[in-house]
């Protein structure tokens, strides 16, 4: 019960991630966009690439640090993979939903999403192999932190949480102490009257874009880190990470935090009471009891 | 000469059976705008449904009604469109994107549930069905013929009953309220009813298309129900034209051919330490497929003739 718990805030935490690039962008573009999960991918065998690179020309930094199985070079990597992954957002709104967005309706940019996503996830599979892989070979042994009730933790969980929680912090300082966060909310309440107050509607769509990879990338690293690297990364998360952000409520930041962290805990509480073999059915039954009893979700408006 | 004709036989009664799937999704999207994210539940559950029903009990499994053929098909549907109200009921007064996760998560869902419980067979899935008459055709090629004409008058009757359907006046209305909802709420309509009678219709379809898929092959697994289905099922309404039936139709054989001709090719002149790569290609041939039309001819190769009203047509 106890290892569900802490279990289910590591999970969280890497759906909270995800989640926030994809409410932002579901908000703004008004689409649900089934190729975000892609994005945690894109960045997890980026940074798979750089840290391989780093090693190389580097040795001296691919050493462990500390207890984790984390080193310097991939630290690096992954701050290059947010990047990359950003990047990466920003071209496929260009080559893509952008165009699509022109000549069809919304509806078209889901299907849009998912033909993208199809493409991400089997390119991934033609360039790094369908089986899973791992950042470091080394074994790290998971810390038994009580024997009674069972709790088992390593050390990369830990970090994980604390990193995940440190960016979500850095995000929401951005969002409300500078211009950018109050012109971000204002586009996000309402971009007409943004756009007349003179924020340009089309580059807070890319700074969306580059802000929600990152983060996707920085999950992507995250899952890596703690379980394994694997082309269908993006499947098996699209659906909780669309949970979170049902949760939390549509284009809500602070819900689709929170969303992550309610997903993940009772993703990992439902196995206690379920076979491990349904947990990919949890998310939606709690989609399914979310717009039930509260379809806008926590801190969701309602909007047609 | 034989052995083509055999394959002709099996290649047309799948692309049949597609075609009825796609004609189901053709009136959630093409004429309601719904988007169905899991094409494969309700196709699934029609299958299933279809093999429970009907086949004879086996041990550990549930089921084994062993109902006649055509009640127990009758009863897949019944259960796809089950299905598709609990789904639609909760998603379908909210917006658009609802309805597309959650489809989409009833498909994992259904495709977890019956992989991992036991009576409906598991990975394993549901054997041991004995297909109807079979005992008075045998189970060659003739056999194969009578089940091809079989599933044609099944998918001329869905296709004629659309055609009706949607030149209707039930038909106008769902056009109105893809085209402007709350024009059509404002003369008094209620878009979240209607889109409900919309979305429950094209799954039951998609059931039936279940239904026959699993008879033919007298067989089921979650192997079947996976979410590439959904994505071509939605390819083959997109490249033909989402809204015009005929289109729906062609569209399904030539998605459907290009894809077995791919895999055909890939299997055949492709080398070995590739072949293991052979559906990552042809997903992401199919993924290009998708995107390119919606970029380009969003419409579809046969698009959705408009008529703006009855005076139009007549030409006055």
């Amino acid at each position: 019960m106890i290892q569900n718990i802490v279990d289910g805030f590591l999970v969280g935490s890497i759906l909270s991630l995800g989640a926030i690039g994809l409410t932002m962008a579901m908000h703004m573009l008004r689409f649900a966009n089934f190729s975000h999960a892609e994005l945690l991918s894109v960045g997890a065998y980026a940074a798979l690439v750089f840290d391989g690179l780093f090693s190389a020309l580097f040795p001296v930094i691919s050493t462990a640090i500390g207890p984790l199985s984390l080193t310097w070079a991939l630290t690096l990597a992954t701050i290059l993979s947010m990047g990359i992954t950003g990047l990466t957002a920003i071209a496929i709104d260009k080559l893509v939903f952008k165009r699509v967005r022109a000549k069809g309706g919304e509806l078209s940019m889901v299907f849009a999403s998912f033909g993208v996503a199809m493409i991400i996830r089997n390119i991934l599979g033609l360039i790094f192999g369908l089986d899973p892989v791992l950042y470091s070979q080394d074994i790290v042994f998971a810390i038994l932190v009580s024997a009674d009730p069972l709790l088992l933790v390593k050390p990369d969980q830990v970090f994980t949480l604390i990193a995940a929680v440190i960016i979500m912090f850095i995000l929401h300082l951005v969002l409300s102490r500078t211009t950018f966060g109050y012109s971000l909310r204002a586009v996000a309440e309402n971009p007409t009257l943004a756009q007349v107050s003179g924020i340009n509607l089309n580059r807070m769509i890319v700074l969306i874009w580059l802000i929600g990879g990152g983060l996707a990338a920085a999950a992507g690293v995250f899952y890596g880190l703690t379980n394994q690297i694997n082309p269908v990364l993006g499947r098996d998360l699209v659906l909780p990470i669309f949970a979170a952000t049902i949760v939390g409520g549509i284009g809500s930041i602070y819900g689709a935090v929170l969303g992550g962290f309610l997903v993940g805990l009772a993703a990992n509480l439902a196995l206690v009471i379920l076979p491990s073999g349904y947990s990919p059915a949890v998310p939606f039954l709690i989609i399914l009891a979310v717009l039930l009893i509260r379809p806008h979700g926590l801190f969701g408006e309602e909007r047609a | 000469m034989i052995g083509i004709i055999s394959y002709l036989v099996f290649f047309a009664t799948v692309a049949s059976i597609l075609s009825i799937a796609v004609l189901g999704l053709n009136l959630q999207w093409g004429n309601t705008g719904l988007f169905n994210g899991g094409v494969v539940a309700f196709f699934g559950a029609g299958a299933y449904g279809t093999l429970i029903l009907g086949s004879a009990p086996q041990d550990g499994l549930l089921g084994g009604f062993g109902l006649p053929y055509l009640l127990a098909l009758f009863g897949g549907m019944v259960i796809a469109g089950i299905v598709a109200w609990i789904v639609g009921l909760l998603t379908l007064r909210l917006r658009h994107d609802y309805l597309a996760i959650a489809t989409f998560g009833v498909a994992v869902a259904f495709e977890n549930l019956v992989r991992n419980a036991a009576i409906f067979g598991g990975a394993q899935g549901i054997r041991g069905f004995e297909r109807p008459l079979r005992d008075v055709f045998g189970s060659g090629l003739a056999y194969n013929a009578l089940f091809f004409v079989f599933v044609l008058i099944l998918l001329i009757a869905t296709y004629l009953f659309l055609e009706r359907l949607i030149a209707s006046p039930f038909g106008r209305l769902l056009r109105a309220i893809r085209e402007d909802e709350t024009a059509a709420q404002s003369l008094g309509k209620s878009p979240s009813r209607v889109r409900l009678t919309a979305f429950i219709a094209g799954s039951v379809i998609m059931g039936l298309a279940g239904g026959l898929y699993a008879t033919f092959y007298a067989f089921i697994s979650p192997q079947d129900v996976l979410p590439i289905l959904t994505f071509q099922i939605w390819a083959m309404l997109i490249v033909g034209g989402a809204g015009n039936n005929k289109g729906a139709v062609m569209g399904t054989f030539l998605i459907w051919a290009a894809w077995t001709a791919s895999g055909w090719a890939l299997s055949r002149f492709a080398p070995l330490d590739v072949q293991l790569y052979t559906g990552s290609i042809q997903f992401v041939l199919i993924g290009f497929v998708i995107v390119g039309m919606l970029m380009w001819r969003p419409q579809g190769l046969f698009p959705e003739k408009l008529v703006v009203s009855q005076s139009a047509k007549t030409g006055r």
